[in-house]
């Protein structure tokens, strides 16, 4: 199967049908050894056991932009290719990308609490994923509430490709503002700063949460390609309706025609 | 072998804990609405309803690679 084959929504249905249970399977044992090795894990000499919130917080902070990533990919392809399965996979991702990105903040303001003192900061950082939060949500709105699915798919993708600016905003306001929260000590120029006692649970833990998010957007792609063959039997399901019932009334007046002549 | 997580415990947890429920409601949500969706073409199949191509639009074909 090539991937121009995967253009047909019915065999990408057959790809994910037989792809999804063995990435379901790999996400639970990747996600059960990233666990157990977070759970091992030593104390930080600073943080104490508060750095096991990182496993968690710092992949879900890699996946909300990551996922805004893919959707602006797909957003290319709705506008510029016109691929049939672009906007299925950016109107797919959103609320998953949405789920991370609010865990991020979560987890974040909970570390934040006991390391910083506060909840919550108005900083660059804080504020740009904050931002990148609401645009989900307005995405999500954006696709419910224009009725007409191609109509929805462009202007979707015209704001995915403009919130995607916020990308590089949220990846390099530490380095730009002065803010509470720390600069980059993974990806960075020079390599990582941290130690393998937490660089090694974090990135099987990134991975896992990435197979995740393979996993459920595959899922959610097989679904919303099912509503799009739903919503197109209505519509013919509808027509088919009005079409009778129009047959049925002018029947009806060219018999009373008749009738009366 | 107990795991110590000290006086911040409660904020360790509560995050591990939020993780669990969206990813578990994430999961919930993709395997209710395949149900629904599965559900409604299944009714509108049965209602005489079907795809220009006259194929049914739950199943898939088998692939062939």
């Amino acid at each position: 199967m090539s991937l121009i084959d995967l253009a047909n929504p019915t065999r990408f249905l057959a790809l994910s049908a037989r792809v999804l249970p063995w990435l379901a399977a790999a996400t639970i044992i990747l996600l059960g050894i990233g666990l157990y090795q977070s759970a091992l894990a030593p104390d930080d000499y600073q943080q104490g056991a508060t750095v096991k919130i990182m496993f968690i917080h710092v992949p879900n902070a890699w996946l909300s932009m990551f996922v805004w990533g893919v959707m602006s990919v797909a957003s290319l392809g709705t506008l510029v290719w016109r691929h049939p399965l672009a906007d299925v996979a950016a109107k797919a991702a959103a609320p998953i990308g949405a789920s991370f990105t609010f865990l991020a903040l979560l987890t974040g303001s909970l570390w934040g609490r006991p390391m910083w003192g506060t909840y919550w900061e108005w900083d660059a950082r804080l504020t740009s994923v904050l931002i990148l939060f609401l645009m989900y949500l307005g995405l999500m709105a954006l696709w419910r509430a224009v009725e007409d699915p191609s109509r929805a798919a462009r202007a979707a993708a015209v704001l995915t490709l403009v919130g995607a600016l916020n990308l590089p905003i949220i990846k390099f306001s530490v380095d730009w503002w002065n803010t509470l929260h720390q600069p980059a000590s993974v990806m960075r120029m020079g390599g990582s700063t941290l130690d393998k006692a937490f660089l090694i649970p974090l990135l099987v833990m990134a991975v896992a949460f990435t197979l995740l998010f393979v996993t459920l957007h595959l899922a959610a792609m097989r679904n919303e390609i099912l509503r799009r063959r739903v919503r197109s039997l209505q519509m013919m399901q509808a027509s088919r309706v009005a079409f009778s019932s129009e047959v049925g009334t002018g029947s009806r007046q060219e018999s009373a025609s008749k009738g009366a002549a | 072998m107990t795991m110590s997580l000290g006086p911040y415990a409660s904020f360790i947890v509560t995050s591990y804990a939020a993780a669990g429920i969206v990813v578990a409601l994430l999961i919930g949500w993709v395997i209710i609405d395949y149900r629904n969706q599965t559900a409604r073409l299944r009714e509108l199949e049965r209602s005489g309803v079907t795809r220009r191509s006259g194929r049914s639009a739950v199943d898939t074909p088998r692939t062939t690679t």
